[in-house]
């Protein structure tokens, strides 16, 4: 049997998934401050569940912004590549994907071969990503995970600020003026769905999307997406994992193609 | 593998300032320009020498920050930043300064830096289809002509301005015969390395030494290509750069290309082919033949700027290029929103993609334009 790993080290969390080409298992773990470090460590825990050696692992692949760390990966691929390959493996008929990530949103068309298309990042600021759900949480308390049942009856106050910083502080003023903490909630998922609406429309989607990214967990955010784009949104098991599972899949394609 | 004719090209900028000191030494009169459509020429025929002033680099932006607003184009506030802090050594031993109104943000700022130099300010016209465009570039050209005269005491003829129109034309030509090298696959030279001939170009006025080492330069990546020797992979993907002006200094995204394993086969922009892919008429009256040529720059300020769709169009197709890569500066309004026309035009016309990459001359976004770039070519 042959294996590959997939290795996503992102900002927030660094993913690893273990592919023999029919099945594929994954590890999460939070990245902390040392990139390589995660990555070693979630290599070491998909091998130790599975009862697997190092040289058991034809191909190991990294990806996410950890991806440039020398000397311990085999091959690498940008993330967007990675979470394309995860994508259509997933859901072949997919259009798409959107991934919402601790430090960036990516929204992505693919084409029917399953290849990247266009896409369009945001990575340059906390603008409509887990950061800036997790700041704004934070200040009124919560927990990112709580966010969506929060959010489920309310109806939504405005936010305009969707700088992470301003978006602060106006979310302290709408406290002050006794707003309840749902309607604020549902305000922020609002203003992320329609941040990331605008950056669908450029890529003009006719079909399923995939979404996903840790902020993909969250139900409520995918309704108002879902209506903000006016497509159907398909949030796979471990929505996380997709890049590592795409990078496990190429890494697989390339020992395939070697024999 | 690097030609080593190179090296010269590499010191071109350094020894520049000293030639330009040397100059004024001897009492030769200075004029500095920034843009492609400044008819430089003219400079020439008036016994001056034209030079580049410095434009592309992050460090006197802060000084220029102390006048000019943030939310600014990097170029303008570069520019301001360079000639105000005396870190340019062309613009101090400029005598005069040929400016023109092309963007906004320039023209604004012209009107700042007249404080500190002497300036003609030629007026461009923005619409490209305006009915008096020809006239009226040739108006503009005889006002820069008598501006020369009175000021460097000089007179512009038809004969010379014809003789250096010549000389111009042959080192367009074979700056042209440079960058067609890289119709070849995989490339001879690398795209940051033809940027350091085009764009050193500005600041070498002995134009015989410069052809030279052109001509030597050529012969020598023609030899190279003959043992197999390459600047970049057969696996590479052939890219275009267009959009706002790359010059040396900010290479960043140049670079990121390139280290990511593409091969940049040739620049569209002004610090590329801009200002030698056209040459100058030698049979019409030579005044008129410079409105001619320079009113046609292919410039995102003129609108509507179909020749640069024109161009982009033969180039891809002359080039056998892969993708197109825009690099665009923050807050460049007219290149940034062509960004969209553009993209359109190579995805309908010749089903090419193209990539934007929006930055600035700080090196904050080098990993957000890595992963870009990374996906990009991956996509290729």
């Amino acid at each position: 049997m042959k294996w590959s790993i997939g290795i996503d080290i992102g900002s927030v969390s660094t993913k690893g998934v273990l592919y023999n080409g029919q099945v594929w298992h994954s590890e999460v773990i939070s990245t902390g401050w040392s990139p390589s470090q995660a990555g070693k460590e979630v290599l070491e825990r998909l091998l130790l569940t599975h009862g697997l050696t190092r040289d058991q692992i034809q191909i190991v692949v990294g990806t996410g912004y950890g991806r440039i760390q020398e000397g311990m990966f085999d091959k690498t691929f940008s993330e967007i590549t990675c979470h394309a390959r995860g994508s259509s493996y997933l859901l072949p008929e997919a259009c798409g994907f959107i991934d919402i990530g601790g430090q960036d949103s990516k929204v992505v068309a693919l084409a029917k071969t399953g290849k990247v298309r266009d896409f369009v990042l945001n990575d340059k600021c906390a603008a409509g990503t887990g950061r800036f759900l997790q700041v704004t949480a934070q200040t009124m308390g919560l927990e990112v995970s709580q966010l969506s049942d929060l959010a489920r009856e309310a109806n939504s106050v405005a936010i305009n600020s969707m700088c992470a910083v301003f978006a602060e502080s106006e979310v302290i003023g709408l406290l002050a003026q006794g707003i309840s903490k749902s309607c604020i909630i549902a305000g922020l998922l609002q203003s992320i769905a329609k941040r990331i609406g605008v950056m669908a429309g450029k890529l003009n989607f006719q079909g399923c999307i995939i979404f996903c990214g840790g902020v993909a967990q969250n139900q409520v955010l995918k309704g108002l997406l879902s209506k903000e784009i006016g497509c159907k949104l398909f949030v796979p098991p471990k929505p996380q994992s997709i890049g590592a599972l795409g990078a496990a899949i190429l890494g697989y394609d390339l020992i395939k193609e070697e024999e | 593998m690097r030609a080593q004719t190179m090296a010269y090209f590499d010191q071109l900028i350094p020894s520049g300032m000293l030639l330009a000191k040397e100059a004024k030494e001897q009492g030769r009169n200075i004029v500095g320009y920034y843009c492609v459509f400044s008819p430089i020429e003219l400079i020439e025929a008036a016994g001056a020498i034209p030079v580049g002033l410095c434009a592309t680099k992050q460090e006197p932006i802060a000084e220029a920050e102390k006048v000019l607003p943030r939310n600014l184009c990097p170029l303008v506030k570069s520019s301001y930043g360079f000639a105000v802090s005396g870190k340019c050594p062309f613009f101090h031993f400029s005598d005069l300064v040929l400016a023109e109104t092309t963007c906004d943000g320039k023209k604004k700022m012209y009107e700042l830096l007249a404080e500190h130099k002497p300036m003609i300010v030629l007026d461009i016209p923005n619409s490209s289809n305006f009915e008096d465009n020809q006239e009226h570039w040739i108006k503009q050209v005889y006002r820069a002509k008598a501006y020369f005269e009175k000021n460097l005491g000089t007179e512009i003829t038809e004969e010379k301005l014809a003789d250096v129109i010549k000389i111009y034309n042959e080192e367009r030509k074979l700056l042209m015969e440079l960058v067609s090298l890289n119709k070849q696959h995989p490339t001879p030279i690398s795209g940051t390395d033809l940027l350091k001939v085009m764009w050193g170009r500005s600041f070498q006025f002995k134009r015989d030494e410069f052809t030279a080492k052109v001509k030597e330069l050529i012969a020598e990546l023609k030899d190279m290509a003959a043992r197999g020797e390459s600047a970049s992979q057969v696996s590479s993907k052939r890219i275009l750069v267009t959009g706002c002006p790359t010059g040396v200094g900010q290479e960043k995204v140049m670079r990121i290309i390139e280290e990511s394993g593409g091969a940049i086969v040739l620049q569209e922009s002004c610090s590329g082919i801009k200002a030698f892919v056209d040459l100058v008429s030698e049979e019409m009256d030579p005044f008129e033949a410079l409105a001619d040529k320079y009113s046609k720059t292919p410039c995102s300020c003129v609108s509507p700027n179909k020749r640069r769709l024109e161009l982009l169009s033969r180039l891809v197709e002359e080039y056998r290029i892969d993708g197109v890569v825009d690099i665009t500066l923050q807050a460049c309004h007219t290149y940034n929103i062509e960004s969209y026309s553009v993209k359109e035009h190579l995805k309908k016309k010749h089903n090419l993609p193209l990539l934007q990459v929006e930055t600035d001359y700080s090196d904050a976004d080098s990993q957000q334009i890595k992963l870009r770039v990374d996906a990009f070519l991956e996509m290729l």
